[in-house]
């Protein structure tokens, strides 16, 4: 803070505390020494007041606390920018003379919290770094590993994608077979760790809406299997043109999807994240989908997205099923 | 009829305080005299009943852990076959309901029966003073102990005392902790020298709190510090029997000859013999008439007695009586207020019996997944939830789930679950329905949770949402 504000904050509080000091003294000499019968003088509704000395305990502990204080303000960063003396907080790592992320050296809550976290890292660390050195199908076979998966599935994951890791609207169903990204071990942690951004292009403006009608009934019927809905107006043959020169480039031929775009398959309408039915299909196609997986790196880091990783690959193998939390 | 109780002025003299000032005036230390009598013999047995209980329900073990076991790092509280997590805190404070009624209802009958004869604090103290009596000697040798100058035989008789006290102590102590932490392997922990810190510092704070409690502190805690002291004087009517001096009898006190004519000497039946002062634990004078720092222990009564029969008196003058016996006039022991407390009483057993026998041994919680809906692949409408299901019983079990709501709704995933004993499994649910089968947009599903074996069923309910239906 500014020198003005620092100052401010200091002479306010030492001048208070000084004050404080000077009050409970002054007012201790016009005491009485011992107990007596006479009263203060007010008189309240007939209730009256012996003029009484002060507790001794009760002054001390009113000095104690001004000396706590003081003491306190001494050694906590509580005067502006006085950093306070207490020792122990020059390093985040005394041994390695790592540094606090802000530069700065002194106790402060957020260095305080800093240390917590290295604690609780050098504590767990080694129990993901154990899992990280091995190969992620190894790892989807260890018990202890995927229960280690299917927390942190639940504190992290399951908000978007469901207690059952089934998803939901705009989020991907982990455990069955359909995968927009791909679904080997690598392209599960790649997901994760690097997040994925879905590029599915708006074609309402190049199409319009009868021609994004028309595709989205050549998706539906041909691609898809489904009956279309009674009474729309839609020519799946034009669609199928319109398919062959927007669509496939990312969808392929036949509508199988392409992983390295992120481009879904088509052919299996169940597994779309954003609906099925004709009105869906034309919302996504109009609009176009920007869906985004964030990247967990920055908050997880490598060794936990690795044991995830095994935890989400081991949700779609049928052979081996799932760890129940 | 009324001969008044001459006054004594007790103010203290002049210049008594000099110019410190002391907030409490000095402890003067009591002195206990050793006495027989009946009350004496049922508080004996109470207390060595209670004792038994103290000491010894820590040791009993069933289905293999400790029979009554307060697991606090695990929130579970065992006692014998049930085990009672924290869902069942209702049940405690029932519990807290008829003892406080249960207080009530002695109280307003026969004034201070819980501090003169079961309260740990005077339980404890009477030990402690049986030690001092086995240790120092009777009464007039303590106070001859304590004046006289050091001295190898008072050091080893102080010695003795203390030691005497720091071993029930820590007795005391190790079975208080051992009701948190099973006490065989908490003994062998500590003989072994494994124990963790905190264990030290638990037994060593109980054990001098125990020491500080009945060997220092006493009647302090009672006149200064117990709330209940104060609460119990408050519920006293003019029906409640108190420890009571009878004046009308005892007054004019004095000494007279034995076998005087007490007609001809115009005194009363107290011979002024201090003996009642002398026995009590709070050193009070009764014929004061009634104090706060009166515990209703009843030791002024017995010795009294035992001094009307020295005398031939008839016994009594200190006796258990109530204001309008002292009065002239007959208690009526069956009061409104009394009555009320014992049918809140009995009726609060019954409510807590009944809620205890109809416990359920199992729990079921239902938590809704966050996202509204979704769309399975069969192309109907689902709600993800998660159950918690937990088997508060000793045993392990097979539990069958269900979900009603309307006919269409469907599960999708394992009906049957497997719960160890004392354990709690989150399980993640879907449940589902066709869209046109939905009776509404949002609608209350129950989940249902059965065990056909032992007739255990719980409900938990929650939503099913699907998207608008025009």
């Amino acid at each position: 803070m500014s020198t003005f504000w620092s100052l401010y904050v200091t002479v306010l509080t030492l001048g208070t505390l000084v004050a404080l000091t000077w009050l409970l003294f002054a007012t201790r000499k016009g005491q009485r020494k011992d107990l007596t019968e006479e009263t203060v003088g007010h008189d309240f509704d007939g209730i009256e007041e012996y003029d009484n000395p002060l507790p001794k305990w009760w002054f001390v502990l009113f000095l104690a606390t001004i000396v706590f204080s003081v003491g306190y303000l001494l050694l906590y960063p509580g005067l502006g920018n006085w950093r306070g003396l207490l020792p122990g907080y020059e390093y985040l790592d005394a041994e390695k003379k790592t540094g606090f992320s802000d530069g700065q050296q002194g106790w402060t809550a957020v260095h305080e919290w800093e240390r917590e976290v290295a604690r609780a890292e050098a504590r767990f660390g080694p129990l993901f770094a154990k899992y990280a050195a091995l190969p992620v199908e190894q790892v989807a076979e260890d018990p202890q590993a995927l229960k280690m998966g299917a927390r942190l599935f639940a504190s992290n994951c399951s908000v978007c994608h469901g207690s059952d890791a089934k998803g939901g609207y705009g989020f991907p169903n982990l455990t069955d077979a359909d995968w927009r990204w791909g679904g080997d071990a690598q392209a599960i942690k790649t997901s994760i760790l690097a997040g994925r951004q879905a590029v599915m292009p708006p074609w309402g403006a190049v199409l319009g809406e009868q021609g994004v009608r028309d595709v989205s009934a050549y998706v539906l019927t041909q691609l898809g299997g489904r009956p279309l809905p009674q009474g729309t107006k839609a020519d799946s043959l034009a669609g199928q043109k319109t398919y062959a020169t927007m669509c496939v480039a990312c969808h392929g031929p036949q509508g199988k999807g392409m992983p390295v775009l992120g481009a879904p398959d088509l052919t299996h309408p169940g597994a779309f994240i954003y609906g099925s039915s004709l009105a869906q299909l034309q919302q996504s196609i109009f609009y176009g989908r920007q869906g985004q997986m964030p990247a967990q790196q920055a908050t997880q880091g490598n060794d936990r997205v690795h044991v995830l990783a095994a935890y989400i690959y081991s949700l779609s193998r049928p052979e081996k099923p799932a760890a129940p939390q | 009829m009324n001969k008044q109780i001459p006054l004594q002025n007790i103010t203290p003299a002049e210049g008594q305080y000099d110019d410190r000032v002391d907030l409490y005036a000095p402890h003067e230390k009591i002195y206990t005299r050793a006495f027989k009598g009946l009350f004496r013999s049922v508080r004996m047995a109470g207390g060595a009943l209670l004792f038994l209980i103290f000491f010894g329900t820590v040791w009993l073990n069933h289905s293999g852990h400790q029979a009554v076991w307060w697991n606090l790092p695990e929130r579970k509280f065992y006692i014998f076959g049930s085990t009672f997590w924290p869902q069942d805190f209702i049940l405690l404070s029932g519990l807290l309901i008829i003892a406080a009624f249960g207080l009530f209802f002695i109280t307003v009958y026969a004034g201070r029966i819980w501090c003169g004869y079961t309260c740990p604090q005077s339980v404890w103290t009477w030990l402690f003073m049986w030690c001092e009596k086995i240790t120092e000697g009777d009464r007039n040798q303590r106070i001859r102990l304590d004046h006289a100058p050091v001295s190898a035989n008072k050091l080893l008789r102080k010695s003795a005392k203390h030691s005497l006290w720091l071993a029930i102590s820590l007795a005391t102590a190790l079975t208080f902790v051992g009701y948190f932490s099973p006490i065989r392997d908490l003994c062998s922990d500590l003989l072994s020298g494994q124990a963790d810190g905190w264990v030290y510092f638990w037994i060593s704070f109980f054990t001098l709190a125990t020491y500080g409690n009945a060997g220092w502190l006493r009647e302090q805690v009672c006149i200064y510090m117990c709330p209940y002291a104060r609460f119990q004087s408050v519920m006293f009517d003019k029906n409640t029997l108190t420890v009571t001096y009878d004046p009308r009898r005892g007054e004019p006190r004095g000494a007279r000859k034995r076998n005087a004519d007490l007609r001809s000497q115009q005194l009363g039946d107290c011979i002024d013999c201090t003996l009642c002062v002398q026995v009590c634990p709070t050193g009070i004078d009764i014929r004061d008439g009634l104090q706060v720092e009166c515990i209703g222990c009843a030791a002024c009564i017995d010795v009294c007695n035992t001094v009307m029969d020295k005398m031939a008196y008839p016994r009594g003058l200190i006796s258990y009586t109530t204001e309008q016996v002292l009065a002239g006039q007959t208690s009526s022991t069956l009061r409104p207020r009394l009555l009320g407390y014992a049918l809140v009483l009995v009726l609060m057993i019954g409510l807590l019996t009944s809620a205890f026998l109809n416990r359920s041994l199992a729990g079921l919680d239902v938590s809704r997944d966050r996202m509204l809906f979704r769309e399975n692949a069969e192309g109907r409408i689902e709600n993800v939830y998660s159950l918690s299901v937990m088997n508060k019983d000793q045993v392990d079990h097979i539990y069958m789930l269900e979900a009603k709501g309307w006919p269409d709704l469907q599960w999708q995933g394992s009906r049957q679950i497997r719960v160890a004993a004392g354990d709690r499994l989150n399980v993640p649910v879907a449940l589902s329905s066709a869209l046109e089968k939905m009776p509404s947009t949002t609608h209350e599903v129950t989940f249902i949770l059965r065990e056909t074996d032992s007739n255990t069923q719980v409900e938990a309910m929650s939503r099913f949402i699907g998207p608008t239906t025009r």
